[in-house]
């Protein structure tokens, strides 16, 4: 019981600390005393083999350790407990045997949040509607065990091809191999696990049957439009091009392809992810798919092709043109123009007349540009008076060749229009992140988003994994599983997710599967007639 | 022969004999029962077979639709025919399915065929007149009716804005159209050609082969899984005799080169990497590389495109590794270097995931694909701007007037075209066969250069010799013939005879026989202990055939003798 050690901690990152000392602490605000006897006694009770070495290294990481933000769930000796470092003598130093610590309620917090990851990771794919009806006779019980999961453990170990026959199978092994990100993969003919079995058969019938629909946007795609920020950063000027993307794609997708089950999921860094559930979606082929992305493909440059978009044909497809009018022009107009700066300055307007093919009046506008530059009026915003100089004149009626008509809406095209990782939508067995994880790198879950209230979405204000945990903290009393998350700032994320997509897909599967069963039943029963 | 198949094909039968006048496509539902000659058998589907190769050619061409329409009414007319007109459907129908054997047996080939015999039924359909056409898809037995007038005029406009997106006048009132579910018209989804709403799509009449031709290919499909899984469990053995060897031996010459195995000539080691890359790349190839040392970073697509090709390339597995890894280290870092890339390399290689030895991208894969920003990979002739190709091309080192060929060939969008001009321009030889993959450019390129480096060094040497020889240095001109002869049978050994006999020539005209004869007596008497009486046989061919002098042929006679081979007759 000697030297008391002060350690200041930030109180975002506090909540391993009593665990491994064994103090009952909760939630305290800024310093605390322990003793760093107590700590070796319980730690050579306990592991024999520890000496103090491994304590003193403890101590100096102690500060490293706690600046990594918390992100994944793990369990050891019985007990759960949030990881926090990445080294396995950090993993160590935290997993002692349950008897050595007093659980503190934020344990049993963090073992909920465990099950709460499992368990929120998987609606989306049909897996919880599947175990949810598995009882009813009509319902395939091999379903979701052919589903593949893959998980990305710390370090960057992947495994893939794992797969488990029900929701509780799928929860133990989260805890086990505690991920730090979860993909979902396609419905296989046979389970993905055995898959080697059947590939040493002659004719190889391991193949993807059934795939959501999937579609990826990603912010870094845009770095050619964008003056804000660059790579895998993102703010609240750029992400309304993702708001563009999430409005256009959606609309299309409900009123063209005729889908309902369409998910949003925030990608946790720098993008979003689309979800399409419908039976229908799920059993598109992959020639099928590639249609649908094409279909929405517009954007065509590469690095080395000058022009990006280009529009060609009397009239524009009625969806691009109902894009146009309803969220491209608005949007390009009244927010990304100002946001980006698009005409500020000579290099960034420079970009935009060289999209312009006629030569004439590309110099005409330069011409008046530089100009203004020098008697900047700054009455009005310079993007929009430029914006509508060149506007005027390409649209004035003296300029009627072919290629100008267009030329407008492609500039508005290039400068907003979604631009969809094409692979990841085209092929049935392209992972994809499973919605509710948490993102390694930033802490932030992947929520669900509103496609009717995208433009409130704030990708900064997404809670993060320690955000969580900490108002767990808070809470105390769990009286029930349910609740328990719904009252965290993730809780509005929850009911969205309930109410908007899972309620709807449920019902909708469910009369489906009782449909067919019925269909069956029928048929078995006219076949027995003679 | 007989197939035996438990349906019979009653139908095609009885439509054959009041059709005749009408020209149709048969559906090819289920085998004919009838009994054929296996002389026939073979023949039909050899006739087929160069239908199908035809359009092959053409798609890889990149053809427009309207020219290959012709090239497969032509092709069909000019092999498809049969002297008793009566027989020409069941030659169609026998042809097919005796293919359908053929090409069942493994998923490349399916791939193939399958891919052939939808463009051939879909312009054989494009070719028909629109009774005809409704004709076959009455026989699809397609559930999709007209569009009613009542609902055409409350999406007229849209159909209209279809249309004319696609340069085509709007639709007048008695337009059909018909609904149908979007997923049975892929390509017109994809082109957004078509109206699409709620999940159906508007498909106007003249659209129709599109969705006719879906339909053929998912049919198709289908049967032809069943049609290996016949094969497999039973046929096989049954015709081990007769249908069998026919089969597998009818495929292999239809499926080009496999150049996932690097071939013998073409060891690349890393340190020549940059001078060949200069050489003998293709523009695609060299592109992606050249962006590799600048930025040092390529994108997936880039990384598979380049990695793939420098493995057919032959690089090896170390090799390939220590290649990327000194380029990406430059810029994200040993570490990062090794966790996130070395394991994409590993699997193209097969040693990591599905080990499967990926084979490099062919020509046609790298033109359809679609590179997004920030990429570099696809086919530089197709996705680069006319710009940027002619800056990369005079960057290549192509004349002024080569390049308005190219540019032209790839403005009509004949991209392998502009690819073999560009071959052709800078290695100034023809290139007969085209470009079909870019490794096929490398391997010809390293042969032209080669042979042009060896006959260089030759030429050197041979005017070493003459130069060597009033000045009576014995000694020297032993050790230069002593060279000359070590570049000659290398140079004989791969293939490069002009060469030897060139050189021979010119040691005839320089009355230096002498030389040239010491050289034949040594070759000849290296290619008898390596026992390689062909090559030895080719030599004093080419000595007789060559204006040269008799003594060289004697010689090669004597040397013949020794071999004590019967049966050699010189022609």
């Amino acid at each position: 019981m000697s030297f008391p050690l002060d350690i200041s901690l930030s109180s975002r990152h506090f909540t391993c600390i009593p665990a491994f000392l064994g103090f009952p602490f909760r939630k305290s605000n800024s310093s605390f005393h322990f003793t760093v006897s107590v700590a070796k006694q319980m730690i050579t009770q306990q592991e024999p083999d520890l000496n103090l070495n491994h304590l003193k290294l403890y101590y100096g990481l102690l500060l490293p350790v706690f600046s990594v933000p918390l992100f994944s769930v793990s369990k050891y000796h019985n007990l759960y407990c949030f990881e926090l470092g990445l080294t396995s003598l950090q993993r160590f130093l935290f997993s002692f045997p349950q008897e050595s610590c007093f659980l503190l309620p934020i344990y049993a917090d963090g073992c909920l949040m465990a099950t709460k990851y499992a368990r929120l990771c998987y609606p989306c794919s049909f897996l919880k509607s599947v175990s949810f009806y598995a009882k009813h006779p009509g319902c395939d019980q091999s379903y979701m065990g052919r589903r593949e999961f893959s998980f990305t453990l710390v370090d960057d170990i992947y495994l893939r091809f794992q797969s488990f026959n029900n929701a509780h199978e799928l929860e133990n092994s989260v805890k086990e191999k505690s991920p730090v990100k979860i993909d979902i993969g396609p419905v296989y003919s046979v389970d993905p696990a055995k898959r080697h079995a059947y590939a040493q058969s002659e004719n190889n019938v391991f193949a993807p049957v059934e795939r959501e629909l999937i579609f990826d946007i990603d912010m870094t795609d845009y770095d050619d439009v964008r003056y804000c920020c660059s790579g895998a950063d993102v703010c609240l000027v750029c992400w309304p091009l993702m708001t563009i993307a999430i409005k256009v794609i959606d609309t299309a997708l409900r009123d063209d392809f005729g889908f309902k089950h369409v998910l949003w999921v925030y990608s946790g860094r720098r993008g979003v992810h689309c979800w399409v559930c419908d039976g229908k979606a799920r059993r598109l082929s992959n020639e099928q798919r590639g249609a649908i992305a094409d279909y929405f493909r517009v954007y065509k440059g590469n690095e080395n092709s000058h022009k990006k978009v280009s529009l060609t044909g009397a009239a524009l497809h009625p969806f691009l043109a109902t894009s146009y009018t309803n969220v491209l022009k608005d949007y390009f107009e009244k927010n990304l123009l100002t946001g980006q700066n698009l005409l500020a300055t000579e290099e960034r307007y420079e970009k935009i007349l060289s999209m312009i093919p006629d030569e004439s009046i590309a110099s005409e506008l330069r011409g008046r540009w530089d100009d203004s530059r020098r008697s900047s009026s700054a009455k009005e915003d310079i993007n929009v008076v430029r914006w509508e100089q060149l506007k005027q004149l390409l649209q004035s009626g003296k300029h009627k060749a072919q290629g100008l008509r267009r030329c407008v809406e492609e500039i508005v095209f290039s400068f907003t229009y979604p631009r969809l990782d094409m692979e990841v939508s085209k092929h049935m067995n392209h992972l994809l992140k499973a919605p509710f994880c948490v993102h390694p790198k930033t802490g932030r879950v992947c929520v669900p988003i509103d496609p009717n209230r995208c433009d409130e979405f704030d990708p900064t204000t997404v809670p993060t994994l320690s955000q969580l945990i900490e108002e767990l903290n808070y809470e105390g009393s769990r009286s029930d599983v349910d609740g328990e998350l719904n009252r965290t700032s993730l809780g509005h994320a929850i009911t969205l997710f309930r109410s908007s997509f899972l309620q709807p897909l449920l019902k909708v599967c469910k009369e489906e599967i009782e449909n067919s069963y019925n269909v069956k039943l029928q048929q078995s029963k006219n076949s027995l007639g003679w | 022969m007989e197939i035996v198949r438990p349906q019979s094909r009653r139908n095609f039968l009885s439509s054959s004999s009041d059709a005749v006048s009408v020209p149709t496509i048969p559906l090819y539902r289920s085998a004919p029962s009838f009994e054929v000659r296996l002389e026939e058998f073979e023949s039909f589907a050899i006739d087929r077979l160069r239908v199908l190769k035809g359009i092959s050619d053409g798609m890889s061409r990149g053809k427009k639709p309207e020219e290959m329409e012709n090239l497969v009414k032509d092709l069909w007319k000019v092999n498809m025919r049969h002297q008793d007109a009566s027989e020409v459907l069941n030659k169609d129908i026998i042809s097919h399915f005796a293919l359908r054997l053929v090409y069942c047996r493994t998923e490349d080939l399916r791939k193939w065929f399958l891919s052939m015999e939808s463009s051939l039924f879909r312009y054989r359909f494009r070719l028909l007149n629109a009774e005809a056409q409704r004709a076959v898809m009455e026989e699809f037995d397609l559930p999709y009716r007209a569009v009613s007038s009542v609902e055409f005029e409350s999406i007229k406009e849209k159909l209209g804005q279809v249309a004319r997106s696609t340069g085509q006048p709007s639709p007048t009132a008695d337009a059909i159209f018909y609904k149908v579910p979007f997923e049975e018209v892929p390509e017109l989804v994809a082109g957004r050609k078509v109206l699409i709403s709620q999940g159906y799509a508007y498909v106007a009449m003249n659209q129709i082969v599109s969705l006719v031709a879906t339909l053929f290919r998912s049919q198709l499909s289908k049967t032809l899984i069943l049609t290996n899984r016949k094969w497999t469990s039973s046929v096989r053995e049954q015709e081990k005799h007769r249908l069998t060897p026919i089969v597998e031996a009818m495929c292999a010459s239809y499926l080009g080169p496999d150049y996932s195995q690097s071939r013998e000539c073409a060891d690349i080691s890393l340190k020549d990497i940059d001078q060949v890359a200069k050489s003998s790349f293709p523009l695609c190839m060299r592109h992606l590389f050249e962006k590799l040392k600048e930025d040092h970073h390529l994108k997936h697509g880039g990384r598979m495109q380049l990695g793939l090709f420098l493995k057919g390339v032959g690089l090896n597995l170390d090799d390939a590794l220590a290649f990327w890894r000194a380029e990406f280290s430059k810029r994200v870092g040993l570490e990062k270097f090794e966790k996130q890339y070395a394991y994409g390399i590993r699997h193209n290689f097969g040693k990591e995931g599905k080990r499967t030895d990926y084979s490099p991208y062919s020509c046609t894969k790298i033109i359809s694909s679609t590179p997004g920003t920030g990429d570099h990979h696809g086919c530089p002739y197709r996705h680069f701007s006319e710009e940027n190709l002619r800056a990369a091309l005079s960057r290549m080192g192509v004349n002024s007037r080569a390049m308005e060929d190219v540019i032209d060939k790839a403005r009509n969008r004949h991209y392998q075209l502009a690819c073999t001009l560009t071959f052709e321009a800078l290695h100034g030889m023809p290139c007969d066969a085209g470009i079909n993959h870019p490794n096929q450019y490398f391997s010809d390129s390293r042969k032209i250069l080669q042979s042009k480096a060896t006959g260089y060094a030759i030429c050197l040497v041979v005017r070493f010799v003459i130069i060597l020889q009033p000045r009576v240095f014995w000694l020297l001109q032993k050790i230069a013939a002593a060279a000359l002869l070590r570049l000659l049978v290398g140079a004989y050994t791969r293939g490069l005879r002009d060469n030897v006999v060139k050189s021979l020539c010119i040691f005839q005209s320089s009355s230096m026989e002498g030389v040239g004869i010491l050289l034949v007596y040594h070759l000849g008497s290296l290619f008898e202990r390596a026992a390689r009486l062909d090559i030895l046989c080719s030599i004093i061919f080419i000595c007789v055939a060559k204006p040269l002098n008799r003594l060289y042929v004697n010689l090669g006679r004597c040397k013949m003798k020794s071999f004590k081979y019967k049966n050699v007759t010189l022609g």
